[in-house]
């Protein structure tokens, strides 16, 4: 994209900077509309479960719901609780929001359309999600109130708890790939079971982290059965509980970017991203994007079906799954999967 | 243009925080200011194209450590009245720390300016060897020419993990913790019995 605007008559800086506002947007805003509609979905496929038929009013299908529910909350008056800490209590969301959309810039959606293709780039997914925990716990802090300030507790406990696990299970993936660039990644998948199957899930070293990368990826995200930061039988609703109007939906928005992010990390790292599942000339004609896309929302609709049928963990569980299991068995496969490489001379 | 828009924005906010940090009132905004001093140093190192070592500044300084401040400072209730009667007694010392910073800060730049210290090229461009990535290099140094100082840092840091878990580690007898195999194993047989009363009697269990 840059070339199209040097071609214009831009200097390269200039060029690069054009076209980089160009790629936020273009990743943005369909994100949030896809925000929107993968709300509808949540709610849809939760009712399904449950035998309701979820929202139906607003729209053919119910299709508008979320667009309703947005105009609502812009039309509600925002309230900051006079005891809370203005600024901080302002800025928790924006910093939740943002973060969340920070994230995509190195998710590749096809083969040449990642918006910034960097070397570290699971690095810097790593960091921003680590930067999440500062939204909530700002949010509970500045609310000055007792809700929201136990379950920043409990959030940022939690997601630091499985950001530990995730780590090394991101380590694997990086051990078999050789690199950290996230398209890299996705090509390093290419035929790598039998030479047909595209993606890291296929392999045995590597499926058992894939069913780890899955839950802990719940439970970063605070997703049910990990949702206890907004357990509503105990703390109310969470650190949200004394937010309105839009600084509420910036976290709704937030929290289902995050949701959505969680899903696409899987597709790319264990499932080939924008690759067909197997290696098969023909599947190439369909576009790289529509698998990518498949993918996530296949990932998404089992993050709603988990959502519909478990219950909640209780906390010591959810700290004795991080500590006690996950991080060992990670460890552990830590050694075997280098130790495998090693004596199969992978990095020669 | 944009490096030099991006150096000034980096290091105005790092030393603008940096000095809200200690000027601020409230522990917390000290705590919140000094993780954007953190953020933006790693924006300023992203920029000498150090970008693992930034990378590792915000994964491990402001994702980890800087939580743990600020649970401690959020925890704590903090009285700025004593805080602020022991300024004149800690004076001295105070400026003594500076002063030692100051020197050292003067010695190291010297040294690095004299060309006496391979750290790099004196005009800022990284000392990455061409052709390899920053992660490369520094494993190639860490796992070849440093791997004892390595693996005696890591040693080191377990020691001081053990030593923190034994410290705060307490056996409290009249707990009774949950034994998750031992749920999963029980079977519906050996859980549940169906008896039939007669009228009067209660149940044996």
């Amino acid at each position: 994209m840059t070339v199209f605007f040097q071609n214009l008559g831009m200097s390269y800086e200039w060029a690069w900077f054009v076209s980089t506002v160009c790629g936020i947007l273009l990743i943005a805003l369909p994100l949030m509309l896809a925000v929107a509609m993968i709300i509808y979905v949540d709610r849809k496929i939760w009712a399904a479960m449950a035998l309701r038929r979820g929202p139906n009013v607003v729209g053919p299908f119910g299709l508008l719901q979320s667009f309703a529910d947005g105009l609502k909350v812009f039309l509600q008056e925002t309230i900051v609780p006079s005891a809370a800490n203005k600024g901080l209590f302002l800025i928790a969301p924006i910093v939740t929001f943002t973060l969340a959309l920070l994230s995509w810039a190195v998710i590749p959606f096809n083969s040449g359309a990642i918006l910034a293709d960097i070397n570290i780039g699971l690095l810097y997914i790593l960091a921003i999600s680590s930067l999440g925990v500062y939204g909530t716990i700002m949010a509970g802090w500045a609310s000055n109130s007792k809700y929201p300030f136990f379950s920043a507790m409990r959030a940022s406990a939690q997601m630091i708890s499985y950001e530990v696990s995730i780590g090394f299970i991101l380590i694997c993936v990086v051990l078999w790939a050789g690199t950290f660039n996230m398209n890299e990644i996705v090509w390093a998948q290419k035929g790598h079971v039998f030479g047909i199957i595209n993606g890291f899930v296929a392999n045995p070293l590597l499926f058992p982290m894939w069913v780890m990368f899955l839950i802990s990826s719940l439970a970063e995200t605070q997703r049910a059965p990990f949702d206890l930061a907004e357990a509503e039988s105990e703390l109310v609703a969470g650190y949200q509980t004394e937010y309105s109007s839009m600084a509420f939906a910036a976290y709704w928005l937030g929290e289902y970017a995050n949701v959505l992010l969680m899903c696409a990390l899987n597709a790319t790292l264990f499932w080939g991203g924008w690759l067909p599942p197997l290696d098969i000339p023909v599947l190439y004609l369909v576009p790289g994007f529509v698998w990518f896309l498949l993918k996530v929302f296949f990932f998404f609709f089992v993050f709603s079906w988990i959502k519909a049928t478990v219950p909640r963990y209780r906390y010591d569980q959810l700290m004795r799954l991080g500590w006690k299991v996950f991080l060992p068995v990670s460890l552990l496969f830590v050694v075997i999967v280098s130790g495998y490489l090693m004596a199969t001379g992978h990095f020669q | 243009m944009i490096q030099t828009i991006a150096f000034y924005l980096f290091a105005v906010l790092t030393i603008a925080s940096a000095a809200a940090t200690i000027l601020s009132r409230n522990p917390v905004h000290s705590v919140l200011f000094l993780i954007l001093a953190f953020f933006n140093a790693a924006g300023l190192m992203m920029l000498t194209g150090a970008e693992f070592i930034a990378m590792l500044l915000v994964i491990v300084y402001v994702g980890a450590v800087a939580v743990l401040f600020l649970f401690v400072v959020m925890m704590l209730d903090i009285d700025f009245a004593e805080l602020r009667a022991g300024f004149i007694k800690n004076f001295p010392l105070g400026m003594l720390v500076a002063l030692v910073l100051l020197a050292e800060m003067v010695l190291g730049i010297g040294a690095y300016k004299a060309g006496a210290l391979t750290l790099g090229t004196p005009d800022g461009t990284a000392a990455t060897p061409a052709g390899a990535s920053n992660i490369e290099a520094i494993g190639g140094l860490m796992y070849s020419r440093y791997l004892f100082l390595f693996e005696a840092a890591g040693l080191i840091l377990l020691v001081a993990m053990v030593g923190a878990i034994v410290l705060t580690h307490r056996q409290r007898g009249d707990t009774r913790g949950q034994k998750i195999s031992k749920q999963v194993a029980r079977r519906p047989e050996e859980a549940t019995f169906n008896v039939k009363p007669e009228v009067g009697k209660g149940v044996q269990l």
